[in-house]
C-alpha cells in the first residue's frame, strides 16, 4: 500500500492568515482529521488524459479542493479553537479501500473524502465508522448500493446530469432527441439514463444508434458523424444527445451533423457541478481563488471534493464540541444542515440516498449557458429534486 | 424648504452647473456592472434620461462631498470614480485595490473602508492623500461594510465565514468575530444606532446583533406565500426615514419586506423583480427604490401603500441606486 501522508499544520495557515486571527489563536482546542482517500494509478489523472480536459472529467487530484476548503475555513477554525489536519491515502484496490478505512476508523479519523470507483466505494464504504464523501463517482448505483447512514455523496448523478438537460431541452422546445451511444459498459448504463430522462420529461428519441471510433471502411455507418445524423434513414431531429463516457467522439461532432442541430450529453452543452465562467452568486469568486490555489480550472470533482471538505469543516463548527465522528454525522443528518455551493441557493443531503441536492450548470466549455432545475419546473417539496432520484423512487432510503 | 435647498435652487438659477453646491438633481443614480455605466431614471417621469460611463464592473455607489459627488467603487478597475452629479461625468478617481465591492466612509469623508473580495481583508484608505493606510485580515469574501456614527468602528461581514467583523478604526484589529447566519451580506443600522441588521442571504434571514453587547439577540425569519424558504435569499436592507420600518430585500423571493423594528415583525410584503437586492429611498421616504439584480430592472414602491407604482430597465445586472431627489 503506498501511502502519502501530509499534514497540513495549522502552523503554517496561521502565519498566512495573521493579524485578525489572532485574536482567538488555538492554544489547547480541539483537533480532527479528514483523510483523503484515492487510487493508485489513476488512469484519469494521466497528464495527457487530463490535458484533454474531457467535460465531467477530473483535472487533477482533488487535495487541491480539499486544502482551499480547509484554508478559507480557517478564520472560523481558529475562531472556534479547531485544529484540523488532512490524511492522505492512496489505494490500488476495493480491499486495500477497505482496510485503510477501517484502520482510519480504530486511529479515530473524523471523516474521509472519498475518490474511487464505484465498485470500490460499495464494498469499502460499509467498513468505515465516520461520515464519508464519495466526491468522485457519479453512478446512480453507487447511490442504491451502498445505501449507508454514515455515506455522503456531493458529485451528482449520471441521473441528475441527464434530467437537467432533459429540462432545457423541455425549455428550449428541442423535443426530437436523435441519440447516438457509445460501445462501453459505462455507454450502456448512461444511455438507459438518458432513455429513461427522455421519456420522463415526454422528449422524443427519434432514433437510437451505437456509434464506433474506427477507420475501417466497413464500419463507415458507424463512426462517421455525417452518416450517423444523416436524415434519410431517421428522419428530422431537433438535437443530437451524444452518450460517450470516453469524450473523443463526443467532442469532434458539434458542427459535423449531417443537419445543422446543436448536440448536447458529452459534448456541445455538457451538465455540469461546476464550469468556468460562471458569473452569478459569487461563484467568479470561488473559481479564481480556485485558480489562485491550484493554477487550473475548477472541475465538477474539485467541486464536490471542496464541499464535502466544507460540509465536514461546517458540521463541526456548528456542533462546537470536540468533533468526533458520530457528533459529526449527527450534525450532517440534521433536517435544517445547510450548505453554500455558490450556485445561489441552499443545498442539502437528501434524507433517502444522502446525495447533495443542487442546481446543475449546462456548460459548452466555454460559459455557463444554462442552469437547471429550469424555470417552470415543479416540484412538491423542493425543486431541485426534480434532477436525480426521488424520494418514492429511491430504493435506497437511510433516513431514520 | 430647508435653507440649503433654497441657496441650492437660487445656485440653480444663477448657474446650472454650480458643480459644488449641486444636489436635487431630480434623478435616481444606478449603478450597471455589465454597462460599466450609471443610468439616470428622472424621478418624475420613471423613465431613464441617460447614463454617465465609469470605470469598470460598478458596484456600490454612496453620496460624498456635501452630495454634490457620487463615489462609485469599480470591481474590475481597481478604484473608484467620483462622479460630479451637476456636469454629470467622472471627475477624478481613488484607487481602492484590487476588486473593491462595498465601502463606506469615516464621518468626515476622509477615509473609506473597503471590503476586497478576493484578498480576503478591509483595506483602509486615505483618500485626501489616495493612498492605502491600512488592511485587516478578515474571513474570506468579505461584503458589507458599516462606520459606526461616531466612526471609532467598522463592521465588515465575511460571505464564507459567516462572520459579522467588527474592528477598532484606530488600532484596525479586530475586536470580535460575530457569527451570524449563512453567507452573510448587508448591515445596516437602527434609528439610534443600537442595532446593527446583517441580511443572511443563505440563511434566509435578518441577524439582529446589539452594539453594545457585540452580540446576535434576535434572528428574523421571513414567509412570502407561494415561495419556499429556500427562495428567501436577502441582500440589500435599508431603514426607513422615521426609523419604524427596516425595509429588506429578499433577492430570489422577489419581494421586499416591511419589517417594524420595534417588533422586528414583517408588516407588509411587495412584490417586485427578480432578485431584489440593492435599495433606495427617495429623501422624505415615500418612495423605496429597488433594484433587481436578475431581472435587470428597477421597481419604485410607494412605501406608505406598500403598492408597487412602476418598473423600468435599468441596464445589465444593476446593484446599486442612489436617490437625489
Amino acid at each position: 500500500m503506498i501511502e502519502r501522508r501530509f499534514i497540513i499544520g495549522c502552523a503554517a495557515l496561521l502565519a498566512l492568515l495573521s493579524t485578525a486571527a489572532s485574536a482567538a489563536a488555538p492554544a489547547a482546542g480541539a483537533s480532527l482529521t479528514i483523510g483523503v482517500l484515492q487510487r493508485a494509478d489513476d488512469e484519469r489523472l494521466d497528464p495527457r488524459r487530463v490535458a484533454l480536459a474531457y467535460p465531467f472529467q477530473p483535472g487533477g487530484t482533488l487535495m487541491a479542493a480539499v486544502a482551499m476548503a480547509l484554508k478559507e475555513s480557517q478564520f472560523q477554525l481558529d475562531a472556534a479553537r479547531l485544529r484540523v489536519n488532512i490524511e492522505a491515502r492512496e489505494v490500488h484496490s476495493a480491499d486495500e479501500a477497505r482496510s485503510g478505512l477501517q484502520q482510519w476508523t480504530r486511529a479515530g479519523m473524523s471523516a474521509a473524502v472519498l475518490d474511487l470507483p464505484s465498485a470500490w466505494v460499495v464494498s469499502a464504504s460499509p467498513a468505515a465508522g465516520m461520515p464519508l464523501f464519495n466526491a468522485g463517482d457519479s453512478a446512480d448505483a453507487t447511490r442504491q448500493q451502498a445505501c449507508l447512514p454514515q455515506l455522503f455523496h456531493t458529485l451528482p448523478t449520471e441521473r441528475m446530469r441527464a434530467d437537467a438537460l432533459g429540462q432545457t431541452l423541455l425549455a428550449r422546445h428541442w423535443q426530437r432527441v436523435l441519440v447516438l451511444h457509445g460501445p462501453g459498459a459505462d455507454d450502456a448504463s448512461r444511455l438507459a439514463i438518458v432513455q429513461a430522462t427522455i421519456k420522463r420529461f415526454g422528449l422524443k428519441a427519434a432514433a437510437v444508434r451505437p456509434f464506433k471510433r474506427s477507420a475501417d471502411p466497413r464500419e463507415r455507418d458507424l463512426s462517421n458523424p455525417l452518416l450517423l445524423t444523416g436524415v434519410a434513414a431517421i428522419g428530422d431531429y431537433d438535437v443530437v444527445w451524444v452518450v460517450d463516457s470516453d469524450g473523443e467522439f463526443a467532442r469532434g461532432l458539434p458542427y459535423r451533423t449531417a443537419l445543422p442541430r446543436p448536440v448536447v450529453g458529452d459534448g456541445g452543452l455538457v451538465a455540469e457541478a461546476w464550469a468556468p465562467h460562471f458569473d452569478r452568486y459569487g461563484a467568479p469568486q470561488l473559481a479564481r481563488r480556485f485558480t489562485h490555489a491550484a493554477q487550473r480550472p475548477m472541475t465538477s470533482v474539485d467541486w464536490a471534493a471542496y464541499m464535502a471538505t466544507k460540509a465536514v469543516l461546517q458540521a463541526a463548527l456548528e456542533d462546537g464540541a470536540a468533533p468526533s465522528a458520530s457528533r459529526l454525522l449527527k450534525s450532517l443528518t440534521r433536517a435544517d444542515f445547510t450548505l453554500d455551493g455558490f450556485k445561489g441557493v441552499r443545498l442539502s443531503f437528501r434524507g433517502w440516498d444522502h446525495q447533495l441536492r443542487q442546481p446543475m450548470l449546462l456548460s459548452d466549455g466555454v460559459g455557463v449557458i444554462a442552469t437547471a432545475p429550469v424555470e417552470g419546473v415543479m416540484h412538491p417539496k423542493n425543486v431541485l429534486d426534480t434532477l436525480g432520484t426521488d424520494a418514492a423512487e429511491s430504493a435506497c432510503k437511510v433516513a431514520p | 424648504m430647508r435653507p440649503l435647498a433654497i441657496l441650492i435652487a437660487l445656485a440653480g438659477l444663477l448657474a446650472p452647473h454650480a458643480g459644488a453646491l449641486a444636489r436635487d438633481s431630480g434623478l435616481a443614480y444606478i449603478t450597471s456592472e455589465r454597462d460599466n455605466a450609471i443610468t439616470l431614471v428622472d424621478l418624475k417621469s420613471l423613465t431613464v434620461v441617460g447614463v454617465i460611463p465609469t470605470c469598470k464592473r460598478p458596484r456600490h455607489m454612496q453620496r460624498r462631498n456635501g452630495d454634490a459627488q457620487l463615489m462609485v467603487a469599480c470591481s474590475d478597475s481597481g478604484r473608484a470614480d467620483l462622479i460630479d452629479i451637476a456636469q454629470r461625468r467622472s471627475v477624478g478617481s481613488v484607487p481602492l485595490g484590487d476588486d473593491p465591492e462595498v465601502f463606506d466612509l469615516s464621518p468626515d469623508g476622509k477615509t473609506a473602508y473597503v471590503s476586497a473580495e478576493d484578498d480576503g481583508a478591509l483595506n483602509v484608505f486615505d483618500l485626501t492623500v489616495r493612498s492605502q493606510r491600512g488592511s485587516v485580515v478578515v474571513g474570506k469574501e468579505p461584503e458589507g461594510v458599516r462606520v459606526s456614527a461616531d466612526g471609532h468602528r467598522v463592521y465588515v461581514t465575511s460571505e464564507v465565514a459567516n462572520m459579522v467583523h467588527v474592528i477598532d478604526t484606530a488600532t484596525l484589529q479586530v475586536v470580535k468575530n460575530i457569527t451570524v447566519g449563512t453567507r452573510p451580506r448587508r448591515l445596516a443600522f437602527n434609528a439610534d444606532g443600537s442595532e446593527l441588521w446583517v441580511t443572511n442571504e443563505m440563511g434566509s434571514s435578518v441577524s439582529v446583533i446589539s452594539v453594545k453587547d457585540l452580540s446576535v439577540v434576535a434572528t428574523i425569519g421571513f414567509e412570502v406565500k407561494g415561495m419556499r424558504a429556500d427562495d428567501i435569499t436577502p441582500v440589500g436592507l435599508t431603514l426607513s426615514r422615521d426609523g419604524k420600518t427596516m425595509y429588506v430585500g429578499l433577492g430570489r423571493a422577489n419581494h421586499v419586506a416591511f419589517v417594524d423594528t420595534a417588533t422586528r415583525k414583517t408588516q407588509q410584503l411587495v412584490l417586485v423583480g427578480k432578485r431584489a437586492w440593492g435599495l433606495g429611498l427617495n429623501r422624505d421616504g415615500s418612495r423605496l427604490f429597488v433594484v433587481n439584480g436578475l431581472s435587470d430592472d428597477m421597481t419604485v414602491v410607494d412605501t406608505a401603500s406598500a403598492k408597487p407604482i412602476k418598473t423600468l430597465p435599468v441596464g445589465r445586472v444593476p446593484h446599486t441606486v442612489v436617490v437625489d431627489d
